[in-house]
């Protein structure tokens, strides 16, 4: 039997409430929303918080929505919104691939984006995904709110920039013309965490890739930025030599280590392959050629 | 500390540590024991119950989460000895061989047919690619929740006719 260790219960009335408890307890408090990382660590005792704040009743957190070039989507968005969402679907379509392989459709009711992003498993899908896109996460403590890159939010293994006494309350996307972005995983089996996964989005200009994101699940000790493929993109055609390029430069630049999902050389190999594959697929979809 | 969910369409109440799991609560409280306690790390899905009318995995849900809120369990599928066609689909199909995942095969699969009456095959193993079965092979599982597809519909055109 699995049972975590003892902690307090308090559940928040409001995002300010929920603030002010974190603020006083200090670092050892943690917030639960969809408790499915959270839960598995503490039954493991990876995790010992003394006090958790719910904040399942926090529905104000819970969207997904277009505002001026901009999408954001609440921390308390549960993974079967972010599937169904047609307005995410629609501007950035790795999220809706992401979503179809991450765990399984019972889990995906009740766990968060917010609780899959503070985990920062190094594994998990939308952490990649977000990179891919440029996403903003936004922190709220007692001093405001601060947008930070996915880079400046991923500060180590299962660590974050969220600090004590603050809340990621949202995730932020910048619309922008030309764009298109994919998300290529290879799992054992249904539901599991992926043995390597690659994200990718892609904004083309004129028949010339202006921007690119490159982020890789599963290969790392964190999730992987492969800013030196997303460089090597800018200003040219896309073409699939070119992505073919981007994947050596992501299977050079990952650190995979072998475990019970596979060694680490096919884990790399894997890391080079769906890097060109996701690639491929954005620019067919910034271009309306997806097959 | 008190907490109270309704379970079946019955308030229970009861003084617990905040750390129970929600299926414990469900198991010891009103000592319903037909949701199983299986892998308790959310892969198995033998613990399968609806809140608010979800599937949920209830290893995996404190139960002071649940305060105020609304679980069903697979004790509420018969009503007064008349049996959920998904329950009889499994019983036609012989979609069990132990019977330890099952509640939350029904469960996972009833909500299913809720949300999606006519689903196909693939459908189907997508929705219960989050429960394990080790006895059938998946195969009359399929069948099984088919067959209570079919016959709802069947019902259903009778009851219209």
């Amino acid at each position: 039997m699995q049972t975590p260790a003892s902690f307090e219960y308090e559940r928040a009335t409001s995002v300010d409430g929920a603030l002010a408890s974190l603020q006083r307890l200090g670092s050892d408090a943690r917030v639960i929303a969809g408790g499915h990382s959270l839960i598995p660590m503490m039954k493991l005792r990876l995790a010992n918080p003394s006090h958790l704040i719910d904040i399942n009743d926090l529905t104000e957190l819970s969207f997904i929505r277009q505002q001026g070039y901009e999408i954001s989507i609440g921390a308390l968005t549960r993974h079967v919104d972010l599937l169904k969402s047609e307005l995410l679907a629609q501007h950035f379509p790795a999220f809706r691939d992401a979503e179809n392989v991450i765990a399984d459709p019972v889990v995906r009711n009740f766990g968060t984006i917010g609780g899959s992003l503070c985990q920062a498993d190094a594994a998990e899908d939308l952490s990649a995904v977000c990179s891919a896109v440029k996403a903003k996460a936004v922190i709220r403590g007692a001093g405001g709110e601060r947008a930070v890159s996915m880079e400046d939010f991923h500060i180590g293994p299962y660590m974050t920039a969220v600090g004590a006494g603050e809340i990621l309350t949202e995730v932020r996307i910048p619309l922008r013309a030309g764009g298109g972005s994919a998300h290529e995983k290879v799992e054992r089996r249904a539901g599991d965490w992926a043995i390597a996964a690659a994200s990718a989005a892609v904004w083309i200009d004129g028949g010339t890739i202006s921007d690119a994101g490159i982020a890789l699940s599963a290969v790392g000790l964190t999730t992987i930025h492969v800013t030196r493929a997303e460089e090597l993109l800018r200003g040219k055609a896309p073409s699939d030599e070119l992505f073919a390029q981007a994947g050596e430069i992501a299977a050079e630049d990952c650190s995979p280590s072998a475990d019970g999902r596979g060694p680490a050389d096919y884990k790399r190999h894997l890391a080079g392959v769906l890097t060109k594959r996701a690639l491929r697929r954005a620019a067919a979809r910034a271009l309306h050629q997806e097959a | 500390m008190q907490v109270s969910i309704t379970i079946n369409g019955e308030q229970v109440s009861r003084d617990i540590e905040p750390r129970q799991l929600l299926v414990h609560y469900i198991r010891e409280t009103p000592g319903l024991t037909g949701t199983h306690w299986g892998c308790d790390t959310s892969n198995c899905g033998a613990c399968v119950v609806q809140l608010d009318g979800k599937p949920v995995k209830s290893c995996t849900i404190f139960a002071a989460m649940c305060e105020g809120h609304e679980v069903r369990t697979v004790e509420a599928l018969e009503v007064d000895g008349q049996l959920d066609p998904i329950q009889m689909g499994f019983h036609e199909r012989h979609a069990l061989q132990c019977g330890f995942c099952t509640p939350g095969m029904l469960m996972t699969t009833r909500a299913l047919l809720d949300a999606n009456p006519d689903p196909t095959d693939d459908e189907i193993r997508t929705a219960i690619s989050g429960a394990i079965c080790r006895c059938t092979g998946y195969k009359n599982i399929v069948s099984a929740v088919r067959w209570a597809a079919e016959y709802e519909a069947a019902t259903k055109q009778e009851a219209s006719a």
